[in-house]
């Protein structure tokens, strides 16, 4: 464990659970989310993945506590989180650039009066930590989803966070475009030693990227290494299904996991 | 003023130009119009088009209310009522209770038969139908000090909210970790809207408000691509159109504000056509 590694060495869950309209959405959910480390959430829809991340953005009343814990055990007050959504619900047609969209969160300056030459060169150098600056003046809407993932990623990152939360896109991202932002992922856990927090339904992918994953369902069932996780009867008993294509065959495109079951209501309720 | 009434008689030397009440109409429409094209052009890109139109119906209520409770100025009971009424369904929205043109629709169906019921005792609902299709000859001097005011004031909070607004219609969660509040600046971009509107509808009418606030913003978002570009198409479009339909109105005898609406809508059946072009 990389325990001395910087001023805020992980996000410590202890106990956290999540009450809504007397259903339990998570229950004693105790993990820690190290800086340095690619810890991947999964579980099946409606397991309360979702629901976690908002907890730890905030933005729900939680029990249990959520603490911030420097090297030396000591809490750190505050905590710069960045977040990179599953999913943007704007009108398409909006005439808004990726320059605009990133311009309004990087400056006062309001983008329908234009952006300064200093603002524009923030978020050129933006767009390049996420190699995408081709994309500056293109219209929001006009980005594919793998191409707006790493523009919500250039936007998470600046400033730089202590906590990266990536919710990832069920759908819409190629396998290829996937593999391409885990990469850029990889690249900035190494380069920038924070702690980053993926949500993700790309069991294979997972497998290759992630230094610790936690099987989730209300609470975690399992965590640990991928292989210690992959191997155990929690994991073979939640993926029943999908678990056996993943595996024995490792070919493209295939081993895309998809949920059997419906999203679970609860899940969907706690999105609202 | 007499300065202003000077400038106008060099720049446009027209005939409809030399009545005061004309005078005061143009500055009226050069000072109400710029607002409306800027806030339109969220109100389009939020898709909340609906959402004003149920503003301004909320108008009728307003004055209804205010007979009622002997409020003198008709203006301020609009006003007050306007900006209660936007909290509300701005707040019941935020709720998530319904579906968003659920509840627009309930607060404007309601809007409309308590100012009617009100309005209409005895017959006398006449008197008010100048607010239906409203009056922008009727503009004096002192209106335009308001007006003034309310241009400025409106552009210095639509400058300080728009890139909160921005990232908050785009993702409410992401624009809270930025740190922006989300729900405040929702609910000061729906005031000002309601300001804008109850400020304009005396002029423009209840049936013709919501028209010059979608109908510019809605041509500029064809001819745009960045922000920029949207707020400029979009009160220059509202400008001219407003300009070009009180001339117009003059010289055909009829009201400014439907004329001033059927510009804008020409307007954008015509960048309808050139947004191919532009994209």
């Amino acid at each position: 464990m990389p325990d001395q590694c910087c001023s805020l060495c992980r996000i410590a869950l202890d106990k956290v659970s999540v009450t809504r309209g007397g259903q339990i959405l998570l229950q004693d959910v105790s993990m820690h989310i190290h800086c340095g480390q690619l810890t991947v959430l999964i579980g099946q829809n409606g397991a309360g993945k979702t629901t976690l991340i908002r907890a730890l953005l905030g933005e729900l009343p939680h029990g249990g506590a959520i603490r911030h814990v420097d090297g030396e055990n000591r809490e750190v007050p505050r905590l710069r989180t960045g977040y990179v959504p599953q999913h943007l619900q704007f009108d398409k047609e909006m005439p808004v650039t990726v320059e605009d969209f990133l311009a309004a969160a990087f400056s006062r300056r309001p983008v329908w009066t234009g952006v300064s030459r200093r603002t524009r060169q923030m978020v050129l150098d933006a767009l390049r930590t996420v190699e995408c600056e081709s994309l500056a003046k293109r219209p929001l809407g006009r980005c594919s989803g793998g191409e707006l993932q790493r523009v919500l990623l250039a936007l998470a990152l600046h400033p730089a966070p202590d906590l990266l939360v990536l919710d990832e896109p069920v759908s819409g991202v190629d396998q290829n475009g996937l593999k391409m932002f885990l990469d850029t992922v990889a690249r900035l856990k190494e380069q920038h030693h924070m702690a980053i927090l993926l949500v993700s339904h790309d069991l294979s992918l997972v497998r290759q990227y992630a230094d610790h994953v936690a099987l989730l369902d209300k609470t975690i069932l399992v965590q640990g290494t991928p292989d210690a996780v992959y191997a155990s009867p929690e994991f073979q008993r939640v993926f029943a299904v999908g678990a056996r294509n993943l595996t024995s065959t490792r070919h493209h495109g295939a081993d895309r996991w998809t949920p059997r079951v419906s999203p679970d209501i609860n899940e969907q309720e706690a999105n609202e | 003023m007499q300065t202003i009434y000077t400038i106008i008689d060099i720049l446009l030397p027209i005939e409809a130009m030399q009545f005061t009440f004309m005078k005061n109409a143009l500055l009226a429409i050069l000072l109400l119009t710029p607002l409306l094209g800027l806030l339109g052009t969220m109100a389009v890109n939020q898709q909340m088009a609906f959402f004003s139109d149920a503003l301004g119906h909320s108008a009728l209520t307003g004055i209804g209310l205010g007979i009622i409770l002997g409020v003198s100025s008709d203006l301020l009971a609009m006003l007050v009522f306007g900006v209660v009424w936007a909290i509300l369904i701005c707040r019941i929205k935020q709720t998530g209770a319904a579906s968003t043109d659920t509840v627009i629709s309930v607060f404007s169906s309601t809007s409309i038969a308590a100012g009617l019921l009100i309005l209409s005792r005895g017959g006398g609902f006449a008197k008010y139908s100048t607010l239906l299709v409203g009056d922008v000859l009727a503009v004096t001097a002192s209106d335009l000090l308001y007006l003034l005011v309310a241009l400025i004031v409106g552009v210095l909070l639509w400058a300080a909210m728009y890139n909160n607004l921005l990232l908050s219609g785009v993702n409410p969660s992401l624009a809270r970790t930025r740190g922006i509040r989300v729900q405040l600046t929702e609910c000061v971009f729906v005031v000002l809207v309601a300001v804008a509107v109850m400020l304009a509808i005396r002029w423009v009418g209840v049936m013709l408000i919501n028209a010059l606030l979608i109908l510019p913003a809605a041509a500029g978002r064809n001819l745009a691509r960045s922000s920029r570009q949207h707020a400029a198409w979009s009160v220059g479009i509202a400008v001219l159109c407003g300009v070009a339909g009180l001339i117009s109105a003059y010289a055909w005898d009829t009201s400014a504000g439907a004329a001033i609406v059927l510009y804008a809508a020409a307007c954008y059946f015509i960048s309808l056509g050139l947004r191919r072009f532009v994209r």
